[in-house]
């Protein structure tokens, strides 16, 4: 194992370490210590290997990720994992706003709470929170599924298109265009996976689906040519 | 009344409800929709017609023609980026999605780009192999959609560019309507096909400049901090906007005003919001010089950009390079006479053309129709674009030297007088003929 310590080294040397593993992986296994909430640490990454952040992050921690596994062993700023590839990112701690924002891919753990616009504009990643969420969280969600085992705040999944919202607790209110949804096989089936992969105990069956109402895909047909 | 008087030919239009004024409040009566159209302002704006040159004469000396030297090379990016862009023409081909335009196109615009030098721009939607692999300098356009943005196009591209905005619809997001969302198009956005897509108006992970500094940190850590990374705003708070982005970080700012072209936007959002390009670039450099970073930071300005009077008249009020899409557009055909019939069958006229979004373009340009598409020849289009492009530059040079400058960022405001006293105020050159320049003291 490689330990790095940012009291010591700069966020840059600690990425342009873990960049270089790209072109030839040394080492697959990596600690951060004394992070100290610092911004950008381990974004970019591109090789499977595992990072482990020993203390909180600040914003865009683990931002487009690709292929690793990071664990935060706190909390994390804005924009954790924002426009993840693949790879898994888990917080240990609470996730600021933003978290897994336009992720395309991999899976976002929150054992936490995360803050508004969790999994805005999210494009196929899955992010499992174990707590709450905040307001505006999946605005415009396009992809993907986000569960959620706690409470949602206002404005769940205004203005969704594909993402598969599971939320356990209650939603203080939802956004325009997205609407409760019947619990059918395939969603009790992909809710056990997520759940089982993000390695949370919950029971499926007492979560609530929401999803697209659909109505805002075109503007008004009849109209179509006089837009 | 005498027979030779025809009561028809003293019909007087009213200035106020004009034809246009009467029509768009039929269309909106029958429909109960706003108008979307694309290109840019189309109503009379203060511009660079508006200014001129004074040449050498006796006071000052002018270059030979052909034979003395004029530069047009620039080097954009020298503030962080280990890597600037170096163009070998400062003129450059603004952001126009794959989406908006069909792939040949993209592929016809990296082309002329390269032949000549300079760089060319991915848009709203992601970057294409057709483009990636035409083009030798590409600016990938990091914006608040993020569709099709990944990390792997970003390593390959040779800038970033953050848009914040456009000038065309500043304070507004993108719009591609579901006659154009192929199945390609589709996948690249990962959005179901046929959907109206509005693209989001702002950044999903960051609010103000303070988040913005961190976020440009973030694109420079994932690049290495190889690549220069620019800003774009539409033109409204210039000066401010300008402030705001040296100080979060950009290596390049680019501004575009209003009259800019769009692929779709309400009409009402191209006519009547933003300042004209002419106003906003003395904003923008007034911002730079009072920070000390004018040419450290170096300055894009687009938005109605159409011949090399214009370049040269960018360049002299302070810009380091200057930015095209519709006149690029034009250049490979876009509203070409050939297609008029064609043009009048879907409701328009050559010359008039402007509902790039409904996706049936007889040109090819602004469609995803395969079959309207395959009328853009690439390798012709992009020929095209390049002789169009020697053609802005030759005048911009012929202008320079006539100013008695060997390089086009020697020209300078003092260069430039205007005609009218509006140009005159938002340009800050004196009115021709005076040294009055409005709003500043003798
Ligand atoms: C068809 C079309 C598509 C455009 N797409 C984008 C885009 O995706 N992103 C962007 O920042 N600007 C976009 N623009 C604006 C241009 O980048 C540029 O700001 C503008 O065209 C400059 O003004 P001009 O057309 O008068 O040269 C688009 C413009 C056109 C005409």
């Amino acid at each position: 194992m490689k330990t790095i310590n940012l009291e010591r080294q700069t966020v840059r040397e600690l990425n342009q370490a873990l960049h270089d593993q790209a072109i030839e992986c040394t080492e697959r296994e990596w600690e951060v210590l004394d992070p100290k909430g610092q911004h950008n640490i381990a974004c970019g990454l591109d090789q499977n290997i595992s990072v482990d952040i020993k203390g909180h992050a600040g914003y865009y921690c683990a931002g487009m990720n690709k292929k690793a596994h990071i664990t935060v062993h706190g909390n994390v700023g804005q924009g954790v994992a924002e426009n993840m590839m693949s790879g898994m990112v888990r917080v240990k701690g609470d996730a600021s706003q933003a978290a897994g924002a336009t992720a395309h891919g991999g899976l976002l753990v929150i054992e936490g709470n995360a803050g508004a616009r969790c999994g805005i504009s999210m494009k196929g990643a899955d992010i499992v929170v174990k707590g709450d969420i905040g307001h505006m969280s999946c605005f415009m969600g396009q992809a993907g599924a986000l569960v959620v085992c706690g409470n949602a705040g206002d404005a769940l999944g205004d203005s969704l298109y594909e993402t598969h919202i599971y939320v356990k607790g209650t939603v203080k209110s939802l956004g325009a265009d997205c609407i409760a949804k019947e619990m059918r096989d395939e969603h009790i089936d992909e809710l056990t996976a997520l759940l089982n992969r993000a390695g949370v105990d919950e029971d499926p069956s007492a979560f609530t689906r929401y999803g697209s109402a659909r109505q805002l895909y075109n503007f008004k047909v009849d109209n179509a040519s006089a837009y | 009344m005498s027979e030779d008087i025809k009561v028809t030919d003293g019909l007087r239009e009213s200035a106020t409800f004009d034809r246009t004024t009467m029509n768009e409040i039929r269309r909106a009566a029958d429909t109960g929709i706003y108008d979307i159209r694309g290109f840019g302002a189309k109503r009379k704006l203060p511009h660079f017609d508006d200014l001129l040159f004074l040449g050498a004469s006796m006071s000052r000396y002018p270059l030979e023609g052909y034979r003395e030297k004029c530069n047009t090379s620039v080097t954009l990016g020298t503030r962080y980026a280990k890597k600037p862009i170096v163009l070998d023409i400062p003129v450059t081909i603004a952001g126009m999605s794959f989406g908006a335009l069909s792939a040949n196109a993209k592929e016809a615009l990296g082309r002329g780009a390269s032949i000549m030098g300079t760089s060319t721009t991915t848009g709203d939607g992601g970057m294409t192999p057709e483009e990636r692999g035409q083009s030798t300098k590409l600016v990938y356009q990091y914006l608040p959609s993020r569709y099709g943005m990944n990390p792997d196009d970003l390593r390959k591209a040779d800038a970033i560019e953050v848009v914040l905005g456009q000038g065309a619809k500043p304070g507004g997001g993108g719009m591609l309507l579901g006659q154009k969302i192929t199945d390609r198009v589709a996948k690249m956005r990962t959005l179901p096909m046929g959907v109206d897509q509005r693209s989001a108006c702002r950044h999903p992970d960051w609010t103000g400049p303070d988040d913005l500094a961190i976020k440009i940190q973030e694109l420079r850590e994932i690049t290495d901090w190889q690549v220069p990374i620019y800003i774009k705003v539409g033109a409204t708070r210039t000066y401010y906007d300008v402030k705001l982005a040296v100080k979060a970080g950009a290596d390049v700012i680019v501004v575009d005003g209003m009259q800019g072209g769009t692929a779709a936007t309400q009409d009402v959002f191209i006519e009547h919001v933003g300042i004209p390009t002419l106003a906003a670039i003395p904003q923008a450099v007034q911002a730079l010089q009072e920070m000390g970073m004018h040419r450290k930071v170096q300055l894009i300005v687009s938005g109605g950009i159409r011949n090399g009077a214009d370049v040269a008249k960018c360049m002299a009020l302070g810009a380091d390079a200057v930015a095209i899409g519709t006149a690029a557009l034009v250049a490979l055909g876009c509203n070409h006479p050939k297609y008029d019939e064609e043009f009048k069958k879907i409701g328009s006229a050559a010359g008039f053309y402007d509902d790039y979004h409904e996706g049936k373009d007889p040109a090819g340009i602004s469609t995803q129709d395969p079959e309207l598409s395959k009328r853009l020849d690439p390798v012709v289009a992009g020929r095209k674009l390049a002789n169009y492009l020697n053609v802005l530059t030759l005048e911009a040079q012929t202008l320079a030297r006539a100013c008695g400058k060997n390089d086009l960022r020697n020209l300078e405001p003092e260069d430039l007088v205007a005609l009218t006293v509006e140009s005159a105020a938002m340009a800050r050159v004196p009115l021709a003929g005076t040294n009055w320049v409005p709003g500043q003291k003798f």
